[in-house]
C-alpha cells in the first residue's frame, strides 16, 4: 500500500509526459489510480470492520525509529475511501472542465501529487510521516491555489492559503513532538494501546494547544478560516476536491484521530464545542453575504467544518455517530455542488448567482444534480444530508456543557445553511433568463457523470443507508473516533422528537430567509465597515508587520560589510559559548603540562605568524603569514599522527593561498577606516574570542563526562566497515549522511560564489567580451 | 595582474597536472584503508587543475576539460552521493547502509562507500576549479 500511495507522486511527475501521449484521455488515465486504490480499500473493508486495525509495516530508518507504517481502521478507511471516490470523479470532472487550459499537465501534477499525500496523511501511523505528508498537503494545495499563477489574486490567495496552514504546521509539529516525548511512542497505534494517560501528562495543556492550533488552521475554524474562501481562486476542481472534500478535513481527521487519547477534559470541550459552534455560526452568516456561487459554498464549508469539530467537542456516543455521518453526508453533496457551480461558471460564463436565472431548460442534467445536493445540503428527507443534520441536533441536544448555546448556534446555522441551498438550486435555474458573458448549454458529461455519481450517493444513502456497507463502515469509524466499538443504525426516522421538530422550523426560516435573501443582502450590507476589521485585516497586519521588521534587522544585522558579519557571529559566540563554560560549567584547567622542543617552535611560528599578519602593513605579507599559519597547523597534525587531517590542511591551505593571491590584486591599499575606539572594540572581542576557544579546548580536554565512541569506532572499523583508515570510514560510512550534507552544503557554496561572481561579471562589463561568456547559461547572464 | 606563461611553469605544469591527476585517483582509491579519501584526493586534483590554470588561463583548461563544464561535476558528484546510499533499500536494509561486492577477476573491493566516495572527489573537484575558474575569468576582463 505504502508503495502504491509513493506510486502516486511518481505518477503525478510523469503526468505531464502522459498528458502529451494521451492529451484528452489523461484524466480518465489518472483517475485509475484512485479508482483502483478505491477498490483495493472496498475489498479491505470487511476486514477491517470485522476484526479491527490493521497495520501495514515498512521500516523506514529502524535506528531512529522512523517507518513509513500506515494504519487501516474505520475512520482511515473512511477518509480513504472519501479521497478515492471524489477523486476520481474530481479527476474526470476535471478533464472537461480544463480542457482548453494551456498548462492542464501542470494541473494534473500538483493533483496527483496532492492525491497521494493526502492519502498518506490519513493512513500514516507514525507521527513524523504524519507530519510529512500534512506539510505535503499544505505545499500542493498551494500550487493548485495559484494554478492561474499570473493572476495577481490567485498568487496572493495561494499565499495566505500556505502562511495560515504552514503557521498552523509549525505549531503542529510542536505539538507532536509533545506527544511523542510525553507518550514516549511514536506511532499513533502505540500511543492507542497505551496504559497510561495522557491527559494526566504535565505536557498535556501546551500539547493540545500546539495540535488545536496546527487543526483549526488546517481546517479553517474561526479565526483562521478567511483563508478557505480566498481559496476559491483555485479552479473548480480543485476547490471541489482539496477545499471542501478532502484538505481541509485534515484538521478534523487529526483530531477525531486524538480524540480518544486527548479528547473528554475540560479544556478539550470547551475549546472544541465553542470554536466549532462560533465557526458555524460565522460561516453561514458570512455566506448569505455573498452572491459568488463559489464563496457561498466556501463559506458554507467553513459552517461544515465547524459543526464536525462541535461535535467531536461534544463527545458523546451520539456525537460521534453524527460526526461520521455528517462528514461523508457533507463531502458528498458539496462536492457536487462545487461541481455544479463550475458547470454553472463554464458554461455561462459568470460566477454570480444573482446574474443568472432561468437556467432549468437549458441544463437540465445539472439542474436536477443541484437540486438533489442541494437538499441534502438543507437537509430535506429522504436525503443522506437529513441523516446528518437530524443527529447532529440531537447531539447539539444531548451535550453535557454548553448545552443551549450549541443548540442555539446550530440552529441558526442550520437556518442559513437551508437559505444558502436554495440559492444555489433555485435561484440560476429557474426564474427569468439574464444575459450571461456565455451563451449556456449544457456541460459535457465528462462533467456531469463526477456531480451526478455523488447526488446519487447522496439519495441512495438516504433512503437505503445499509448499501454498500456504509452503515458498517460508519460504525467503525465512529467506533474508532471515540476509542471503543458501538453500533449504530442509521435512519430516515427515529419518531417525533425536538430534533425533528427543530429540521422543520429551519425548514421552514431557511425558505423565508431564501424569498427575502435580496433585502437581507441589502441590510447586511450595513456592517461592510465592521467586516473589514476582521482577522483577515490582522493577517495583513502582521505580515506588515514582519516585513517591515525583517528590513528593519537586514539594515542593522546584515548590511553588506564583512567587518560587521563578523563582529556579530563573535560576540555571539562568546556571549553563548562564554555563558554556558562560565556560568553553567566551570571551566577545568587541571592539567599536565609535557611540552616537547619541537612542539615549542611549531606554535611560537604559529603565534608568530598570525601576529604579523595582523601588524604588517603589506597585503601579501599578510596572505603569506596566514599561509605560514595553516602550515604550522597542518605540521601539529602531523605531529599528533592524523595524517589525513594534515594532508587535506596543506591541500586546502595551498588552494587558499591561490584564491587569495588572485583576489589580492583587486583589492583596495591598506588604509585606515577605524577609529582607535573602533579598533580597541575589535581587539578586545578578538582577544576574548581567543580566551575563550583555549578555555573551551581545555575543558573539552580534562571533563570526561562520556565514554569516547571512539573505542569503538577504531574496534569495528575493519570488522565491520572493511577499512582500516578510520577517518575515511566515519566519512563514508560512519556519519556518510553527515558527509552527504556536507556535500551539498559545499556545492551551494560553489554555486553561490560562482553566481555572484558571473554576476558581477556580466553587470560590470556590459561590452560582451570575446569567448568569455561562451558558457555562461544562467539566465541572469542572458 | 596573473600573468600566465613562464617557461618553467608552463613546463612544469604539463608534466604535473597528469601526475597530480593520477595521484589523486590514486588516493582515492586506497582511501578506505591509508591515508587519502575522496575528499583529499579532490583536493589534489583540483590543485592540478589550477596549476594548470595559473600556467595557461582559463580557455586552455577549458579545451584540456572538454565539454565537461565544473558545475556539472558538482551534479554528478552530488548524484553519486544520493545513488550510492540506495542499494541498501534492496537489500531490504536500513537506508544508507553499507553493501560491498567483490568483483571477481581482479579481486577489486567494490563498495557503496566508494561510490560515495567517488561522489565526494567530483564535488569537491568541481567547486573548487568552478570557483578558480570564476574568479580567473573576473580577472581576465579586467582592463
Amino acid at each position: 500500500m505504502q508503495f502504491t500511495v509513493l506510486m502516486g507522486f511518481v505518477l503525478a511527475a510523469l503526468a505531464p509526459m502522459l498528458h502529451r501521449r494521451f492529451a484528452g484521455r489523461t484524466s480518465l488515465v489518472l483517475a485509475l489510480f484512485p479508482a483502483l486504490i478505491a477498490a483495493w480499500l472496498f475489498s479491505q473493508a470487511p476486514m477491517v470492520i470485522d476484526n479491527g486495525p490493521v497495520l501495514l509495516e515498512w521500516q523506514w530508518v529502524p535506528s531512529l525509529g522512523i517507518s513509513l507504517t500506515f494504519l487501516l481502521d474505520g475512520l482511515s478507511l473512511l477518509f480513504g475511501l472519501l479521497i478515492t471516490v471524489i477523486g476520481t470523479c474530481v479527476l474526470v470532472y476535471a478533464g472537461g472542465y480544463l480542457k482548453d487550459h494551456h498548462d492542464i499537465g501542470r494541473f494534473y501534477m500538483a493533483l496527483m501529487a496532492f492525491m497521494a499525500s493526502m492519502l498518506g496523511l490519513v493512513m500514516a501511523d507514525g507521527l513524523v510521516t504524519l507530519f510529512i505528508f500534512w506539510e505535503l498537503t499544505s505545499i500542493t494545495s498551494y500550487l493548485l491555489i495559484g494554478f492561474n499563477h499570473a493572476d495577481l489574486q490567485a498568487r496572493k490567495s495561494a499565499r495566505q492559503g500556505l502562511f495560515v496552514t504552514f503557521a498552523g504546521g509549525l505549531a503542529l509539529m510542536a505539538g507532536l513532538v509533545m506527544l511523542g516525548v510525553a507518550s514516549d511512542a511514536w506511532s499513533l497505534a502505540d500511543i492507542r494501546a497505551m496504559e497510561t494517560d495522557l491527559r494526566e501528562h504535565a505536557l498535556y495543556t501546551p500539547m493540545l494547544v500546539c495540535l488545536l492550533l496546527g487543526a483549526f488552521t488546517k481546517s479553517a475554524q474561526f479565526p483562521f478560516h478567511f483563508w478557505l474562501p480566498n481559496a476559491m481562486a483555485a479552479p473548480t476542481p480543485v476547490s471541489a476536491y482539496l477545499h471542501s472534500a478532502t484538505m481541509v478535513k485534515a484538521g478534523i481527521y487529526l483530531l477525531a484521530r486524538l480524540q480518544p487519547e486527548l479528547g473528554g477534559t475540560p479544556l478539550w470541550i470547551g475549546v472544541l464545542s465553542v470554536v466549532g459552534a462560533t465557526t458555524l455560526l460565522i460561516g453561514a452568516f458570512l455566506a448569505i453575504h455573498h452572491t459568488n456561487v463559489k464563496k457561498l459554498l466556501a463559506y458554507s464549508t467553513i459552517m461544515a467544518l465547524g459543526t464536525l469539530t462541535m461535535l467531536l467537542g461534544i463527545g458523546t456516543e451520539y456525537a460521534m455517530t453524527a460526526f461520521v455521518t455528517f462528514l461523508l453526508a457533507h463531502s458528498m453533496y458539496k462536492g457536487a455542488l462545487f461541481m455544479v457551480a463550475g458547470n454553472l461558471d463554464h458554461e455561462t460564463g459568470t460566477k454570480d448567482v444573482t446574474a443568472m436565472g432561468g437556467l432549468r431548460p437549458l441544463m437540465p442534467v445539472t439542474a436536477m444534480i443541484a437540486l438533489a445536493a442541494a437538499l441534502s445540503l438543507a437537509g430535506v428527507p429522504p436525503l443522506f444530508g437529513f441523516i446528518g443534520k437530524e443527529l447532529k441536533f440531537e447531539a447539539a441536544l444531548g451535550a453535557a456543557d454548553y448545552r443551549s448555546l450549541l443548540v442555539i448556534f446550530a440552529f441558526l446555522g442550520a437556518v442559513m445553511t437551508i437559505a444558502v441551498a436554495a440559492i444555489i438550486a433555485l435561484r440560476p435555474f429557474y426564474g427569468t433568463r439574464h444575459q450571461t458573458p456565455k451563451a449556456p448549454h449544457e456541460a459535457p458529461l465528462s462533467m456531469l457523470i463526477g456531480p451526478a455519481l455523488l447526488s446519487l450517493g447522496s439519495i441512495a444513502f438516504g433512503i437505503a443507508p445499509g448499501v454498500l456497507g456504509v452503515n458498517a463502515l460508519l460504525t467503525s469509524a465512529a467506533g474508532a473516533v471515540s476509542g471503543e466499538p458501538m453500533e449504530i443504525t442509521l435512519s430516515l426516522w427515529y419518531g417525533v422528537n425536538l430534533a425533528l421538530i427543530m429540521s422543520v422550523a429551519s425548514l421552514a426560516l431557511g425558505f423565508l430567509l431564501f424569498k427575502y435573501w435580496d433585502d437581507a443582502r441589502a441590510r447586511l450590507s450595513l456592517l461592510a465597515p465592521v467586516m473589514r476589521r476582521g482577522p483577515e485585516a490582522g493577517y495583513e497586519g502582521l505580515l506588515n508587520g514582519i516585513v517591515a521588521f525583517s528590513e528593519w534587522q537586514t539594515r542593522i544585522l546584515q548590511n553588506g560589510y564583512m567587518r560587521n558579519y563578523i563582529l556579530i557571529m563573535l560576540v555571539v559566540l562568546i556571549a553563548l559559548i562564554g555563558n554556558s563554560i562560565l556560568l553553567r560549567h566551570s571551566p577545568l584547567l587541571a592539567f599536565d603540562l609535557d611540552v616537547r622542543f619541537h612542539e615549542v617552535i611549531v606554535v611560537g611560528t604559529m603565534t608568530m605568524s598570525a601576529l604579523f599578519a595582523t601588524l604588517t602593513r603589506s597585503r601579501l605579507g599578510a596572505v603569506v603569514s596566514v599561509g605560514i599559519m595553516g602550515f604550522s597547523i597542518a605540521l601539529v597534525f602531523v605531529l599528533f599522527s592524523a595524517p589525513d587531517l594534515g594532508i587535506t590542511q596543506l591541500l586546502v591551505e595551498t588552494l587558499t593561498v591561490i584564491l587569495l593571491v588572485l583576489v589580492l590584486f583587486r583589492l583596495p591599499r591598506f588604509s585606515h577606516l577605524s577609529t582607535s575606539l573602533e579598533r580597541i572594540r575589535d581587539g578586545s572581542v578578538a582577544a576574548m574570542m581567543g580566551i575563550l576557544i583555549f578555555l573551551l579546548i581545555m575543558t573539552a580536554w580534562s571533563i570526561d563526562q562520556f565514554e569516547s565512541i571512539s573505542t569503538y569506532m577504531v574496534e569495528n572499523s575493519a570488522p565491520l566497515a572493511y577499512g582500516r583508515n578510520i577517518v575515511n570510514v566515519i566519512l563514508v560510512d560512519y556519519r556518510a549522511l553527515d558527509t552527504l550534507g556536507e556535500m551539498f552544503v559545499l556545492a551551494l557554496a560553489a554555486i553561490g560564489v560562482i553566481a555572484m561572481l558571473k554576476l558581477r561579471h556580466a553587470t560590470e562589463s556590459p561590452k560582451t567580451a570575446e569567448g568569455s561568456k561562451s558558457d555562461t547559461q544562467e539566465p541572469y547572464d542572458g | 595582474m596573473v600573468k600566465s606563461g613562464t617557461i618553467i611553469l608552463n613546463t612544469a605544469a604539463r608534466f604535473l597536472m597528469p601526475l597530480q591527476l593520477m595521484f589523486s585517483v590514486f588516493l582515492l582509491l586506497r582511501g578506505h584503508d591509508e591515508p587519502g579519501g575522496g575528499f583529499i584526493a579532490g583536493l589534489v586534483a583540483a590543485g592540478g587543475f589550477t596549476l594548470y590554470l595559473l600556467a595557461f588561463g582559463v580557455r586552455a583548461t577549458k579545451q584540456v576539460l572538454r565539454m565537461v563544464d565544473p558545475r556539472d561535476l558538482i551534479g554528478v558528484g552530488l548524484l553519486l552521493g544520493m545513488v550510492s546510499v540506495v542499494p541498501a533499500w534492496f537489500m531490504d536494509q536500513p537506508f544508507l547502509t553499507a553493501q560491498w561486492w567483490t568483483i571477481p577477476v581482479i579481486d577489486f573491493k567494490a563498495s557503496t562507500p566508494l561510490i560515495f566516495d567517488i561522489g565526494v572527489y567530483l564535488a569537491v573537484l568541481g567547486s573548487v576549479i568552478g570557483m578558480v575558474m570564476a574568479l580567473m575569468e573576473v580577472d581576465k576582463d579586467e582592463p
